[in-house]
């Protein structure tokens, strides 16, 4: 009679050991370089301070893309390639909106009316573009092999992409600048938030919380959550599945707009392809949360958020690696990597992604 | 009563549909910047083509849809469609009047606005004129919809192959300049588009082709059939043997750009065809492909250029260093993402293309791989003292890796691991219940694949004589999928038509690059609604996305 442990070790592989021996080493690396950089004792606690809120609005910003694509991904287990391009149109959109306010000094008299006049536009045109996007490319698809879906979006994401270059322009746009959003407000000696930080989290904090109820608390709601457990019986109950979806769709994209406005507010210019990293980004904050799970995605944006503005500081500037900044986007890939390798699910996930994928 | 309400309904539904599509082509600009190329000289330009041909369109989608065997019905649909597009054109028009739309859309110019849309007429006369065109176009479309089978292939085809000729008449220009005396070339085609006697003959040698073949084309085809086996083998040697003559002696008779133009189809090829191996055969999606391709170009680029480790050797030893890194690398990066699959899969191999491409582009590892700057001064590849400099002499060594990529793909394919991998691609817990070793019939997939991609690696890096970081992005490898996926997953000739269509047509095309991606986008989107299985298709695959329609509808 084998005992537990028996079994366990022959049911280890070559495959097995690898992996394990990567995932060590790269433990090892970041705790060594943690260790390093907080010994040399580069940066004092404000700026500490500092990384950690930007990156949790940065974080949240991501949070609102990714729960776009994970409620795409539970109603029609696809990844709508296409999102980061739904999340562009809006600001860009409402853009021009913005210019005209700040042209003709309303910004100045009327900013928060100006600023929920461009929230409106842009989470309008996004929404849009979600519906016809899904009305459009996807649904003749529903039941293609998978690999085709995913093509399509790709393909989606060039013609959005570059409609919206014809449409516009190919150059950057300066955003206006909100005056009630600039400078910081000090909160302890020295300790200062940037109010444009905390406008942002909040934001995307309402619109987070409004859409989370809404799915929970909704008849609407319930229907995407019956569709994206399991589409037959959902239908066999009686939910409209293509209205449904077309809804789930409507919800991402009203996030996407949304988040595209902080985008732009933070950054301060919006161009075509704002949309490409932001959309990867908020991909990998759905994985690491755990796709189809809607908290998952909300905790993985803010995780990823602070891992991207603290990690290169903290685990490769202890190593003096020159320029660590430049490696942001590299240790955000390698979070979705290791994710994906070493817990599919996510930090939330449910069964979803190993059988289904 | 009923009837007459839904043809209006729907000839009015289809025009602002079409209508919105105009408008946003006119928008962006295609119209006015097409309109600099004439498709034949001085009658009509390839943006006024573009225009009509979307009219057309319009009202044909609309005729279509009606009730066939009422010819009123069909001529009604049509018209009201092309009048309502029309409407629409005329209220951007008018709009544009009033208010300056140039603010938002960039390319909502006053030339596009009150001279091209409405022909060249300006004024009132003009909204007149594009109503008029409207009604015409919907007629003419209702009648030529109403005409016999034949005659509408015939006249489609020969259209779209004048239109074909006229866009590619860069590629037809060079082809009669160097090899036929002047003067057919100069009846044929002027410095810019093709002449009234030119396109005259075009369209009518097309549509004596069409015609004749479909007259006599089942016969030609049966014959073909019934040939004995050893008579067809024969018959297709000798094809590929010209095929191959013709591939060879191609440079030189097209001259400089089109070798250029080649030699990228090419590289693409090889590249297709190695990517092929991973994603056709044996279904893995592969998204960081570029990785591999940038691999082959840097160790080529560390090993012959004297920039950063100083050594020179020539271009023929660092193949060996190339595919040994190449395969490495592929194993490598293989073995984290066995147990992933599909979309899982795809995002997992694009983040490590581009972890890779980021630590390159950074300045931390900047002393061994030159950072943003790139390394230049690569090895040209030479033979016994000749030099491979020029596209033209680079153009064979591509031609050389792509047969031998190509024989090497051909005999895998229904090799024992080619069969594996099929196994692999339609399922893989039946296939590991066959006994297939899922791990190393991955890791050969991978290794095979990525093998492929360095030797193209390899020769990019001595053709292009400096390599940058940002010759590997991501695009890279999302081009090389879609080209695979055009052509046909899976197939040989495929990669090659989907190289041919996806990279060198937008080549040819050069002065309108700017439209480049989006033409690229809504080809993949409908090619993938219309042809999922592709340009030319795998057989067997073809079958089974044609029975799995039917299969997961009741699923």
């Amino acid at each position: 009679m084998p005992t537990k442990f028996q079994r366990w070790k022959e049911s280890i592989t070559a495959t097995d050991i690898v992996m394990w021996l990567i995932g060590f080493a790269l433990l090892i690396f970041i705790i060594m370089g943690s260790i390093l950089t907080l010994r040399a004792g580069r940066y004092t606690p404000v700026q500490w301070f500092d990384f950690v809120i930007y990156g949790l609005a940065q974080g949240s910003i991501y949070a609102l893309v990714a729960m776009g694509y994970t409620l795409v991904y539970g109603v029609l287990r696809m990844i709508n390639f296409a999102h980061s391009e739904v999340f562009m149109s809006g600001p860009f959109t409402a853009y021009f909106v913005a210019a005209y306010f700040s042209r003709s000094s309303l910004l100045e008299s009327h900013p928060v009316i100006c600023l929920i006049v461009v929230f409106i536009v842009s989470m309008s045109v996004s929404t849009l573009i979600a519906f016809l996007l899904e009305r459009i490319a996807y649904r003749p698809l529903r039941n293609a092999p998978r690999l085709i879906p995913l093509i399509t979006a790709i393909g989606a994401s060039f013609t959005l992409m570059y409609l919206f270059r014809g449409l516009y322009g190919t150059g950057f746009q300066a955003y206006p600048v909100w005056e009630i959003f600039s400078g910081k407000l000090p909160i302890f000696e020295g300790f200062a938030i940037g109010k444009i930080q905390i406008f942002v989290i909040f934001a995307a904090a309402l619109v987070m919380v409004t859409l989370y109820l809404f799915i929970q608390r909704t008849r609407i709601g319930k229907a995407v959550r019956s569709v994206s457990e399991d589409k037959e019986a959902a239908s066999l109950m009686g939910v409209d599945i293509d209205k449904t979806i077309s809804i789930t769709f409507i919800i991402g994209g009203a996030a996407a707009g949304a988040a595209g406005v902080l985008y732009a507010l933070v950054f301060k210019q919006v161009f075509f392809m704002m949309g490409f990293i932001p959309g990867i980004k908020a991909f990998t904050a759905a994985v690491l949360g755990g796709i189809g799970n809607i908290p998952g995605a909300m905790l993985g944006g803010l995780l990823l958020g602070l891992l991207e503005s603290i990690g290169p500081a903290l685990f490769l500037d202890g190593f003096d690696i020159a320029a660590p900044y430049q490696l942001k986007d590299a240790i955000a890939f390698l979070v979705l990597v290791l994710v994906l390798i070493f817990r599919p699910t996510g930090l939330l996930g449910e069964r979803l992604a190993v059988k289904k994928a | 009563m009923e009837q007459i309400r839904n043809i209006w309904q729907y000839g009015i539904k289809v025009g602002i549909i079409g209508g919105i599509v105009l408008i946003l082509t006119a928008l962006i600009g295609m119209i006015e910047v097409f309109t600099q190329r004439q498709i034949i000289a001085d009658v009509i330009s390839m943006g006024h083509s573009l225009y009509l041909a979307a009219g057309l369109f319009i009202c044909y989608t609309a005729a279509k849809r009606a009730v066939p065997s009422k010819p009123l019905s069909v001529i009604s649909c049509s018209i009201f469609a092309g009048l309502t597009s029309s409407f629409l054109l005329v209220l951007l028009i008018i709009l544009g009047r009033y208010l300056n739309l140039r603010i938002m859309f960039i390319n909502a110019s006053d030339l596009l606005l009150n001279n091209l849309l409405t022909f060249g007429i300006q004024g009132d006369w003009g909204l007149i004129l594009l109503l008029t065109a409207g009604i015409a176009t919907g007629l003419i479309t209702g009648l030529f919809y109403l005409l016999p089978d034949i005659f509408r292939t015939v006249v489609l085809w020969s259209l779209a192959g004048l239109a074909f000729a006229g866009v590619l008449q860069e590629l037809i220009r060079p082809i009669f300049a160097n090899n036929f005396p002047d003067i057919v070339s100069e009846w044929l085609l002027t410095s810019d588009g093709l002449t009234v006697k030119g396109a005259s003959l075009i369209f009518f040698f097309i549509a004596l082709l069409i015609s004749s073949w479909s007259v006599k084309g089942e016969r030609i085809r049966k014959i073909w059939l019934d040939l004995p086996k050893k008579q067809k083998s024969t018959l297709n040697i000798t094809g590929a043997i010209i095929l191959l003559t013709v591939v060879l002696i191609a440079p030189w008779r097209l001259g400089l750009f089109m070798s250029e133009v080649m030699t990228i189809v090419g590289l693409y090829v090889l590249l297709g065809l190695g990517l092929n191996i991973v994603v056709g055969y044996a279904g893995l999606l592969d998204l960081g492909y570029v990785a591999f391709f940038a691999i082959g170009a840097y160790v080529t680029a560390l090993i012959t250029s004297p920039e950063i480790m100083s050594l020179t050797w020539n271009l023929w030893s660092a193949i060996p260093f190339a595919l040994f890194f190449g395969i490495l690398a592929g194993v490598l990066l293989g073995v984290p993402v066995l147990k992933m699959r599909g979309d899982y899969l795809a995002i997992a191999t694009m983040g490590f293309g581009e972890i890779i491409r980021l630590l390159v582009l950074s300045d931390a590892l900047r002393p061994y791989l030159g950072g943003s700057q790139g390394i230049g001064h690569i090895a040209k590849p030479q033979v016994l003292g000749f030099v491979f400099k020029g596209p033209q002499e680079i153009y064979y060594l591509i031609v050389a890796g792509c047969l031998l990529v190509i024989f090497v793909s051909w005999r895998l394919k229904d090799s024992r691991i080619g069969r594996a991998w099929k196994a692999m691609r339609e399922d893989e817990d039946v296939a590991q219940a066959m006994g297939i070793n899922l791990v190393t019939n991955k890791l050969l997939a991978f290794g095979t694949g990525a093998g492929f991609a360095a030797l193209s690696g390899v020769i990019f890096g001595s053709k292009i004589g400096s390599i940058y970081p940002h010759s590997f992005n991501i695009m890279v490898s999302i081009n090389i999928v879609c080209l695979i996926i055009f052509g046909g997953i899976g197939s040989i000739p495929g990669v090659i038509v989907g190289a041919a269509a996806l990279i060198g047509l937008p080549e040819l095309l050069r002065e309108f690059a700017e439209y480049r991606f989006l033409v690229y986008g809504v080809a993949l989107v409908v090619m993938m609604l219309i042809r999922p299985e592709g340009l030319w298709p795998e057989e067997a695959h073809k079958r089974e996305l044609h029975e799995g329609k039917t299969n997961e509808a009741t699923g």
